[in-house]
């Protein structure tokens, strides 16, 4: 651990000048706060939190359409525990399910499914958020209640995926990125090769990092190394795991039942072919198709700058919410709400360190 | 955003909870015996001083691995007492049945709560049954009460904690949390970790035989140790700084909380106990409770310090530090 350090500091020196990488993924984010990272690494480098919280990203017009369909009355909505005590406009899944609305905690879509068969008189919806790491899983559930033709299942779907995003944010240019450490458990899916244009076209080394602790440190002096050779290649840090062409088979599955669509991601507004929707064969199994519902304009509070933490453009404590309107215990925008929140995350292990 | 009704995490032992406290609870019921928030008040009727606690116990399964809601709630009770210094005495145990509860379960409840108390030596000394309409409530709750006699010299309190304390831990963390939700519907992963469910007073007791100053003790059930230090650290106007290398947590229980996106740090114990002494009694303190099996893995896990007051901070094993912090609710499972 300690040689890694000084590697860095070496290659950080070599560089001569101030970098910043962006850590796409949610759990990154997490595992460098929880591990204390930040603070070992040479003042002229920086990690910045990416885009790549899947609750951070949901649309509060999606919260808002979960909560108007767990109001109704043959609804039971499933959903990972993350996203129940996300804000919507005026309320939360939390809040409805101290109300009476029946809203249940799945540790997979498979739990959900299951809940379906138990209760044959309700429409059991499942919300389906989440990268190319949580999609294969929803896309198998859809497929398999098809198959077996479960009439009361559906996905309320906002699926999104990654490297799209990492794209709009390269032309975007409010943030300067020198390299990207790259979602491992994206990765695993959708093979390495996902990240090559972004090297080809905007010249960035992307390196694909686990998620240990020493697994982010030679994540970093790989890319540190890659800037000082001026070179822009995808390198896998996270061999343990991830191959080149990714779990086919997941693919295979995915691209069944999705298809590539235009989507808006909280903060950042529209990118195309970032979201997946259910392909028109499946749209039965479409909550909001089958359901009738509509996506409303949704009210954020408007101080929150969530939008702005997801592009790495600010730091939490920047906010003028953050700590005093906005904390965990009474969160306003979901960068607060979800462990792998940037701003929670920084609540949770740095907040008054930086005092 | 404000919350108008209870919702679950008011029950996680963390912040919600903390928060009800102070604005439900005490602006009402204030007085100088409830103020210490402590396990057990402790009270003086002729000259003797008494620890009195009350619990209860909702757990879900009522079965799981290494224990039972029977043996959980004399165990949680006699625990509450022993952190008092408390030799435990007599409980009360109210039983509020769900109508179509099968009895044999109750029995084997009720035989639970027999072994468990004698082998503590703690007596049900009174009770009370009451059955609701099915549907009203899961299986079986129960409620109990708890007297002991304090016999440490000045009964330990968490306010009572200075700077230059040892943080002693008897043993592996997470165990009971991982355990129950192994055998929860809609998780279930097969896991060979156990509840730590377990009475301390027998180890609190040679702990106190050495005549070692012990400043307060705290089991870190619901919330996990972060609460429980971070509860301290804020009663005492200390801080606290942990290290991560010497926090015992096994690789069973790790891989489960990287599994559901949980923190081993915030997950329920039933036979753990953090104690505070001065650094200089802590090798007395460790010595006699590694005679006992509950404390065999005892060992300092951090120290006290002046600054930052009310916070505790973690030295990690990459040699980082970070907070940790009181933990908000429920605990929210990792979705990707």
């Amino acid at each position: 651990m300690k040689t890694l350090v000084q590697r860095i500091k070496q290659l950080a020196a070599e560089v001569g000048r101030d970098v910043q990488f962006m850590e796409v993924c949610g759990t990154h984010t997490m595992a460098a706060f929880r591990s204390g990272l930040p603070r070992l690494l040479p003042d002229s480098v920086r990690l910045i939190s990416g885009p790549g919280c899947p609750v951070c990203v949901t649309d509060t017009n999606y919260i808002d359409a979960a909560i108007a369909l767990c109001r109704r009355p043959d609804v039971i909505v499933a959903t990972f525990g993350d996203l129940v005590r996300v804000p919507g406009s005026e309320s939360s899944l939390e809040q409805e399910r101290a109300a009476g609305a029946t809203v249940r905690i799945v540790y997979s879509p498979s739990n959900a499914l299951a809940l379906a068969r138990e209760c044959p008189a309700k429409q059991v919806v499942f919300l389906g958020i989440g990268f190319e790491t949580t999609a294969p899983t929803v896309a198998w559930s859809i497929w398999k209640a098809a198959k077996d033709g479960l009439a009361n299942y559906s996905v309320l779907c906002a699926h999104k995926t990654m490297p799209h995003a990492m794209e709009a944010l390269l032309k975007d240019h409010a943030v300067k990125i020198d390299g990207f450490m790259c979602p491992g458990h994206v990765s695993v899916i959708t093979g390495a090769q996902l990240y090559r244009f972004i090297c080809e076209e905007y010249r960035i080394p992307c390196v694909v990092s686990g998620f240990e602790p020493w697994d982010m440190l030679k994540t970093i002096a790989m890319l540190l190394a890659q800037v000082a050779e001026g070179r822009a290649e995808v390198e896998v840090e996270y061999s343990r795991s991830v191959s080149e062409q990714g779990n086919q088979a997941a693919q295979r599955l995915m691209d069944e039942v999705f298809e590539e669509c235009d989507v808006s991601w909280r903060g950042i507004g529209t990118i195309p072919r970032s979201g997946l929707q259910l392909r028109p064969q499946y749209a039965a199994f479409d909550a909001a198709h089958r359901l009738g519902m509509r996506f409303s304009e949704a009210r954020v509070h408007p101080g929150c700058r969530c939008g702005d933490v997801l592009r790495g453009v600010l730091t939490p404590p920047a906010c003028q919410l953050f700590g005093t309107a906005c904390t965990p215990l009474h969160p306003f925008g979901p960068c607060m709400v979800s462990a792998e929140g940037t701003c929670a995350a920084y609540f949770k292990y740095e907040k008054r360190a930086a005092a | 955003m404000k919350h108008e009704r209870i919702l679950l995490g008011h029950g996680g032992g963390g912040a919600l909870t903390r928060e009800l406290i102070a604005q439900c609870f005490l602006p009402a019921l204030q007085n100088p015996l409830l103020q210490p928030l402590d396990d057990s008040a402790v009270l003086t009727v002729a000259g003797q001083r008494l620890a009195f606690t009350t619990d209860s116990y909702v757990v879900q399964p009522r079965f799981f691995p290494g224990g039972d809601i029977g043996k959980l709630a004399v165990c949680g009770t006699v625990n509450d007492l022993a952190m008092q210094g408390a030799e435990p005495l007599w409980l009360s145990l109210s039983f509020i049945l769900e109508e179509g509860l099968p009895l044999a379960d109750l029995k084997r409840i009720v035989d639970s709560i027999r072994v468990t108390a004698a082998s503590v030596g703690v007596t049900v000394v009174t009770g009370d049954t009451k059955v609701v309409e099915r549907g009203h409530c899961d299986g079986l709750f129960i409620n109990t009460a708890g007297i002991g006699r304090i016999v440490a010299n000045e009964p330990p309190g968490s306010a009572r904690v200075p700077p230059g304390d040892a943080v002693i831990l008897n043993g592996f963390l997470g165990e009971h949390g991982v355990a129950v939700l192994s055998q929860r519907e809609g998780i279930g992963f097969s896991t060979r970790v156990t509840s730590d469910c377990a009475p301390l007073w027998p180890l609190v007791k040679l702990i106190l035989e050495t005549g070692a100053e012990v400043h307060a003790m705290r089991d870190p059930t619901r919330g996990g140790l972060a609460a429980a230090v971070c509860d301290i650290a804020h009663a005492a106007g200390v801080g606290i700084r942990l290290d991560e290398r010497a926090l015992p947590i096994n690789r069973e229980v790790q891989g489960a909380c990287d599994l559901l996106g949980l923190d081993p740090l915030t997950i329920a114990n039933e036979g753990k106990f953090l104690l505070f002494c001065p650094a200089s009694q802590a090798d007395r303190v460790l010595a006699a409770m590694r005679q006992h099996p509950l404390g065999k893995d005892a060992r300092v896990i951090g120290e006290v310090v002046d600054k930052p007051k009310g916070m505790v901070l973690l030295r990690t094993t990459i040699g980082g530090e970070r907070i940790i912090d009181l933990p908000t609710g429920e605990d929210l499972p990792r979705i990707c």
